[in-house]
């Protein structure tokens, strides 16, 4: 029970709770269950991006291009819908597309042993370059896609619209596949002690590339949900989205040290965010406050992290020397 | 933010060192100033316009405030640390000058304020990293949001112009002939940051604390300390960046200087700091900054856009690191 009250799910969900109240003493209309579904739907991108981050954070990485990726394949999609190819096959080829770009990272951490961060760093510039070499920097714009395109995303089913639906699910799925199936069990292994999991079989850069290839098809499924959404396809679209992930994610707990957080922390985290940013126009603060709030949410959420985590290794070793 | 497959850690260490003339000559230093001088006569056999003095001045201001920092960076990166802030400390210190020179202050002031700003977030990430130990990735993700979150709630989508023509000197004036005034800076923060990572004790210590933090302060280093000034060093040059990039453009606006962090980044990695920490040397990050601003001149010559710019910078990155570990695998294999 005191585990459950101080787990860093628990706190979080709890200053969720009071920022909700906080915000409805003052505005009531923003806790209507309509505007929290809106709410959950315009956080359902950052949703899906921090799953796949948070991830590759757990195996002791971290993936800056997932932004990038998003607005290559986002543009992708633009570009099949122009040519007139069925939805279908487009969602395939975008999530096809984003494993793909993931899989590049994922190559060049496992084959070269090049650090993420840098790997990532580059690759950034090239996939959103590309868009360039794609487009010429063209905009697709609204009147240029088809209306099944844009209507997706869009559509309500059982009071949710599709993109808060897909989102919902992927949470499900990540969940499943982190806690009850054993490529979850690798990652958190790889993460949390890469020798001992040498030891036990597991292959620390193989599990590394599955890590980026989830988070890239991720991605690249958002990347067609976005342009489809806002209905428009650019080179700059969900430019430096990959710091709202990685703000998500360290908000959530997960540990960038590697080895250690949960699908429900990422995902409160970026529900946190998303309160934040939906609630600042309803409150009358002007939306260019959002960065540095978002930054300040950071370096709390880490100052905290590492104030409630102490290495228990190294406590028992102190513990023995003081004995003797 | 290491990434390192257990398999295959582990330093190789030959069995017998070759002579230093033939070590200097298989140097990663002499492979950059090989390609230097490659790219300067492809480049001057490109365009006709590329061997007049003005235009290779001109040429500088693509590197010059980028490798200030870069020289900071690197010390940073052979400790083993990162600032992903830089970019962003130059927003808010173009921000605090530009508030200060809308209050009427003089020249002096604004370039006391741009140091002074810079120095204060430098000391705010190294307080966060060295105090209270927390990993400078997110720290200066953090701090990146924050710094510029700053810039943004100061300005929103405005900008602030009308700079005394007085501060236009560090970023638009000459010293002697086409020298330039940044030019000058760069070289010497070259001489300066060469000097303290090379021959000082101070130096010394950051190589140790990059190859083994626990070793270093095992042998009476006060590793927080130095990390704390390296963190102060890059927040010092980045305030110096932002006087020169603001009085070059004669404006701030939010947006200042993103993207900076990458390029700094390349520069340091290009020439040839790992980013694990631990090795790397002034004088390559000097010629990797050269390299760097040949090619973008030599393509900005050839009608190349900026982004496929940045298609190029983020290429050379991937592959300065992976074709010696693909050289090394090949010849393994």
């Amino acid at each position: 029970m005191t585990r459950l009250v101080t787990s860093r799910e628990a706190i979080l969900a709890l200053a969720i709770l009071i920022l909700l109240a906080v915000i409805a003493t003052r505005f009531p209309g923003f806790v209507a269950p309509a505007n929290l579904a809106r709410v959950l739907t315009d956080t359902a991108p950052l949703i899906l991006l921090a799953l796949g981050q948070m991830v590759v954070i757990v195996t002791k990485c971290i993936d800056l291009s997932v932004a990038a990726n998003l607005a290559l394949c986002g543009m992708v999609a633009a570009l099949m819908n122009g040519a007139g190819l069925p939805l279908p096959l487009i969602l395939l080829a975008v999530i096809g597309l984003g494993a793909a770009l993931g899989a590049v990272n994922g190559l060049l951490v496992w084959r070269l042993g090049i650090p993420s961060i840098v790997v990532t760093l580059g690759t950034m510039t090239i996939y959103r370059g590309t868009i360039f070499l794609l487009t010429g920097g063209a905009w697709i714009n609204a009147h240029q896609m088809s209306d099944a395109f844009k209507a997706f995303p869009r559509a309500v089913v059982a009071g949710l619209p599709v993109m808060a639906w897909i989102a919902l699910a992927a949470v499900a799925a990540m969940a499943l596949l982190l806690t009850r199936t054993p490529l979850g069990r690798a990652f958190y292994a790889v993460g949390g002690n890469p020798h001992a999991a040498v030891y036990t079989g597991i292959s620390v850069g193989r599990t590394q590339f599955l890590a980026f290839v989830l988070a890239g098809a991720l991605a690249g499924l958002t990347g067609y949900l976005w342009v489809a959404r806002y209905a428009v396809a650019y080179v700059d679209i969900a430019g430096g989205f990959e710091l709202d992930v990685v703000a998500a994610c360290v908000i959530g707990g997960i540990a960038i040290a590697g080895g250690s957080g949960s699908v429900a922390g990422a995902v409160m985290g970026a529900l946190f965010l998303g309160i934040i940013k939906n609630a600042l126009p309803v409150v009358g603060i002007s939306p260019f406050w959002q960065m540095a709030i978002s930054g300040s949410a950071i370096l709390v959420a880490i100052a905290f992290n590492a104030a409630s985590r102490r290495d228990p290794g190294r406590i028992i070793l102190k513990r023995a020397e003081h004995r003797t | 933010m290491t990434t390192a497959n257990p398999a295959t850690t582990g330093r190789q260490i030959p069995d017998r060192l070759g002579s230093p003339a033939a070590r200097a000559l298989k140097s990663w230093e002499a492979l950059l100033l090989v390609t230097a001088i490659a790219i300067f006569i492809l480049n001057s056999l490109a365009s006709p316009y590329f061997l007049d003095p003005w235009n290779l001045s001109d040429a500088t201001f693509n590197f010059t405030e980028k490798a200030m920092i870069a020289f900071a960076m690197a010390m940073l990166i052979v400790a083993g640390e990162i600032d992903l802030s830089v970019g962003a400390i130059i927003a808010l210190a173009s921000t605090v000058m530009g508030v200060a020179m809308a209050a009427g202050a003089p020249t002096p002031v604004l370039v006391l304020l741009g140091l002074g700003t810079g120095l204060a977030c430098g000391a705010f990430n190294g307080l966060l990293v060295a105090r209270f130990g927390l990993p400078s990735i997110v720290v200066t993700i953090g701090t990146m949001s924050l710094f510029r979150g700053i810039s943004y709630i100061v300005l929103g989508d405005g900008a602030f112009t009308g700079y005394p023509p007085a501060f236009a000197w560090f970023g638009q004036g000459y010293v002697v002939w086409v020298i330039t005034v940044e030019l000058v800076i760069f070289a010497l923060a070259a001489l300066a940051f060469g000097i303290l990572l090379h021959r000082t004790n101070f130096g010394r210590m950051v190589y140790a604390i990059g190859n083994n933090a626990t070793a270093a302060r095992f042998s009476g280093i006060r590793v927080d300390r130095v990390r704390f000034i390296l963190f102060l060093l890059t927040g010092l040059m980045s305030g110096i960046a932002a006087i020169c990039l603001t009085s070059r453009l004669g404006s701030t606006r939010p947006s200042i200087a993103s993207g900076f962090e990458l390029e700094v980044v390349t520069i340091v990695v290009l020439g040839g700091v790992s980013i694990l920490g631990g090795s790397g040397t002034i004088p390559g990050v000097v010629l990797a900054a050269f390299v760097m601003g040949l090619v973008t001149f030599g393509l900005g010559l050839l009608n190349v856009p900026g982004i496929v710019m940045s298609i190029i910078v983020g290429a050379l990155l991937i592959a300065v690191i992976a074709l010696p570990r693909l050289w090394r695998m090949a010849r393994g294999a």
